[in-house]
Parts: C-alpha cells; sequence; structure tokens
C-alpha cells in the first residue's frame, strides 16, 4: 500500500523539485514544438500523462521479470507497445477525443520522460507508487507546458487559448493584446521557446534559493517580525 | 531481480537473456496484434463515418438508399479529372436506379499547388454539390473554397455550383466575373476561384460523357 506521506513526496517530486522540464530538462524536442500555445502544451501533456502511468504500472508490475542487461531494449518495447495501443484504443472508442489528441500520441515517442521515469523510478519501486509518480510527473509537465505555451502565445500573436475552439468548438481564444499587436515571430520560433524556458529555469532556482534562505536564516527570536517580501 | 542461487557461463547467459528478451517480444506483439485486431472493425467504422460526412455534404441522403460507399467503380487515372493517380467512383441508386455520380476531382492549377474536390453530378448533368477536400491555398485569401473558412456562413462561396446544369448555364458562363462568367470571386484571389471553377467543369463535362459507360459498368456492391 501506500501512504499519505509517500504520496505528497511523490507529488511535490513531480510537481516541483523534479519537474521533468524545468529541472531534468527532459523531452525538449515535443516541448519546442508544440507549445506554441497553452492549449497545445496541456493536450501533449495530458496525452503523456496517460501513457506514463500506464507504463510505469507495466514496468513496475513486470520489474523482477526484466535482466538488468536487457532492461532498455524491454522498456522500450514496453513503452512502445503500450503508447500504440493507447493509440489505438483512443481511435476506436473515444474517436472525438482522438482527433484532437490523436496527433499529439505519436509525438510522445520522441519523448524521453517516459522512459527516463521508467528506468529511474518504475523499475526500482511497486506499481502503485510507480503509477502515482507517472500522473505527478505528467502535472509537472502539465503545468510547466502550460505556462511556457501561455506566454509564448501572448508574445508571439497576442491572444490566449488559441486553438481552443478545436476541443471545445463554443469557446473562442481571447484576444488579450489589442488587434493591431503587430506579433513577435521570435517567440514563436523554438529559439524563442529555448528564451523562455531558459527564464523559466531562472526563476525556479531564484525561489529555491531563496527558500533555502530562508530556511537557513531562522529567526533568532522567535517574536521578531521579518519585512514581508 | 530475483537472487538466483545458480552461476552461469558466459554463453548460458546470454542464452537466458536472449530467450527473456525473445518472451517480452512475444507477448508484446501479441498486445499489439490484439489491439488492434479489436479496434479495427470500430476504427473502420469511423473512418466510413467521417467519408459519408463528406458525402452528405454534396448530396443529402435523402436522394438515395443503397450503401453508397460501397457501391464502387475502380477510376483509372482521368486526365479530364486532374486525377494522377487511381480513385474510386461512388453511384447513389434510389430503388436500383442510378440518380447521382460522386467522384474526386483536382484542379492542378490553385495557387499554391492542386486543389482536391469532391463532386456530386445528378443524371440529368445538374451539380449535386462540390467541396474543396484539400488545399493549401493563402489562409485568409484564398481558403474560403473551404466552406469552414469562408466568413460568409449563409451562403458559402463553393455552394454556387449547387444545382448547376449545363442545360441552363452554357459552358461560357461556367468562368469567374472577372473572366466574363458567372461565378462570383473575392477581390484579390482570383487564381483559386477560377481553378476550382474550370475542374468543376471539366467534371461536369466528364460526368456527362461518361454517364452512360459508368451506370453500365457492374459496380463492386451492385445489388443484381
Amino acid at each position: 500500500m501506500i501512504s499519505r506521506e509517500e504520496i505528497r513526496t511523490i507529488a511535490n517530486n513531480g510537481i516541483w523539485k523534479q519537474n521533468t522540464s524545468i529541472v531534468q530538462i527532459l523531452g525538449l524536442c515535443p516541448l519546442l514544438a508544440v507549445t506554441t500555445n497553452a492549449v497545445n502544451g496541456i493536450m501533449l501533456s495530458l496525452a503523456t500523462i496517460i501513457v506514463m502511468a500506464l507504463s510505469n504500472v507495466a514496468v513496475a508490475s513486470l520489474r523482477n521479470f526484466i535482466p538488468h542487461e536487457i532492461r532498455i531494449p524491454v522498456f522500450i518495447l514496453i513503452v512502445a507497445a503500450l503508447v500504440t495501443v493507447v493509440d489505438l484504443l483512443f481511435n476506436a472508442n473515444l474517436h472525438e477525443l482522438y482527433l484532437v489528441l490523436g496527433i499529439f500520441i505519436p509525438l510522445i515517442v520522441t519523448n524521453c520522460i517516459v522512459l527516463a521515469r521508467v528506468e529511474s523510478f518504475a523499475a526500482k519501486n511497486p506499481p502503485l507508487q510507480s503509477t502515482f509518480d507517472g500522473v505527478f510527473m505528467g502535472i509537472g509537465m502539465l503545468w510547466t507546458l502550460a505556462v511556457l505555451g501561455a506566454m509564448r502565445e501572448l508574445l508571439g500573436s497576442g491572444t490566449l487559448l488559441g486553438g481552443i475552439d478545436m476541443v471545445f468548438p463554443s469557446i473562442q481564444p481571447i484576444q488579450l493584446l489589442p488587434e493591431s499587436y503587430p506579433g513577435f515571430l521570435l517567440a514563436l520560433l523554438p529559439p524563442g521557446a529555448f528564451i523562455l524556458l531558459g527564464c523559466m529555469i531562472a526563476w525556479k532556482n531564484w525561489m529555491d534559493a531563496r527558500a533555502a534562505e530562508k530556511a537557513k536564516r531562522k529567526p533568532p527570536v522567535p517574536a521578531e517580525v521579518f519585512g514581508c517580501n | 531481480m530475483t537472487a538466483n542461487p545458480r552461476t552461469f557461463t558466459a554463453p548460458g547467459m546470454a542464452a537466458r537473456t536472449a530467450a527473456i528478451l525473445f518472451v517480452f517480444v512475444i507477448i508484446f506483439t501479441a498486445l499489439l496484434s490484439g489491439a488492434y485486431q479489436w479496434t479495427k472493425p470500430a476504427i473502420e467504422a469511423s473512418a466510413a463515418e467521417e467519408k459519408m460526412k463528406l458525402v452528405d455534404e454534396v448530396l443529402p441522403r435523402s436522394e438515395y438508399d443503397n450503401k453508397l460507399l460501397e457501391d464502387t467503380i475502380a477510376l483509372p487515372a482521368t486526365a479530364e479529372l486532374g486525377l494522377a493517380e487511381p480513385s474510386k467512383l461512388y453511384i447513389a441508386r434510389r430503388a436500383g436506379q442510378p440518380v447521382a455520380m460522386i467522384f474526386e476531382a483536382v484542379a492542378p492549377d490553385g495557387y499554391a499547388g492542386k486543389i482536391r474536390l469532391i463532386v456530386a453530378v445528378r443524371n440529368d448533368g445538374a451539380v449535386a454539390g462540390v467541396r474543396a477536400t484539400q488545399h493549401k491555398e493563402t489562409p485568409g485569401l484564398g481558403d474560403y473554397i473551404e466552406v469552414k473558412k469562408d466568413k460568409n456562413k449563409q451562403r458559402p462561396w463553393i455552394t454556387q455550383f449547387t444545382g448547376l446544369s449545363l442545360a441552363d448555364v452554357g459552358e461560357r458562363e461556367w468562368r469567374v466575373k472577372k473572366d466574363g462568367g458567372r461565378i462570383d470571386y473575392h477581390a484579390g484571389a482570383t487564381v483559386t476561384p477560377r481553378a476550382v471553377t474550370k475542374a468543376v467543369i471539366k467534371a461536369v463535362l466528364w460526368a456527362n460523357a461518361q454517364r452512360d459507360r459508368l451506370y453500365a459498368t457492374p459496380s463492386k456492391g451492385a445489388r443484381p
């Protein structure tokens, strides 16, 4: 079974401490290609969550049967087979959703996050923990890609939620900057994604450094109030 | 990684790993082919449904009662239709009698390459409907040939062809207005509508010339 404490650690690792995109810097290829708007980033992340949870639980259940020497080919086999099965099942049973998510599922094959989590977590931990790890790593990816996509979209074309009408036909994209905004092409191109991702990593490190500073500088007198910053 | 009391020689170890890898490959290949077989009918059904959605746009379902997607004639590459590769022609029948045919046509001279169309022509030579299925025309300028992109929702540009027949409208009028015909176009993008119009008149001429031969051809799914 799994304790509340364990879930909290796994969640904290996935969402913040070992965030796939801004700490492990994994899966840059789909990240750069897809995050031209927030909706695409969220959709890719949702597809990745499903595949990661499934591949983690499969590898964790089979981990005792996989010889150490050939674990990588076996992991790749499992991940590739699961991605294909998910693709087929989506196409057959959830066709409406498939039309939206479908193009993102094959992209997951180029995403090394799945293999990284299988190798570093699922191969050493029981199935339940591994499932949670897959889901929370995916959620960490989801918020990062959503924020990155939203920034690129806003800077690049001045809109927010572009492409949402593909998912929910009734909702229209929001034009945040005036119509006359000329657009900023760099933000929409891969170099812009690199620069903004760099800014996010810097922000994350700054937050961590500040938290560490605070923890070190314990107040000598508990009653003393620090200026809020 | 269970502790194994036996020690292996190098070849024995290699054979064991190979055997295990082989077992994994068998299991996951079986899983894949199982999933493929199991989902195949549903995937094919939704692909057919997509096709029918397109057909519904050019010919209302109330006008025929046969299984249209199964009632096909194989078309060789046809220069008159701009088709460089073999294609399929669907025959719509009502009570066994053909009422219209639906086929693909390609306008080779779009502003940005080929424009693929689906055309339905009735027995009397009237166009039942035309839709653009694939094109690379300039977004926001020439892409109004696609109903979804056309800003005129009441009467999208491509519906002008609906009901048009050579019996009522002479061949010379099947041109955009700029060339002296009667087909509207949007200023600033004449190449695209001209290409589509040319492809449609060619398709209608071809259909009129070939109708008797095609209706006489036994089709794949026709009832005896």
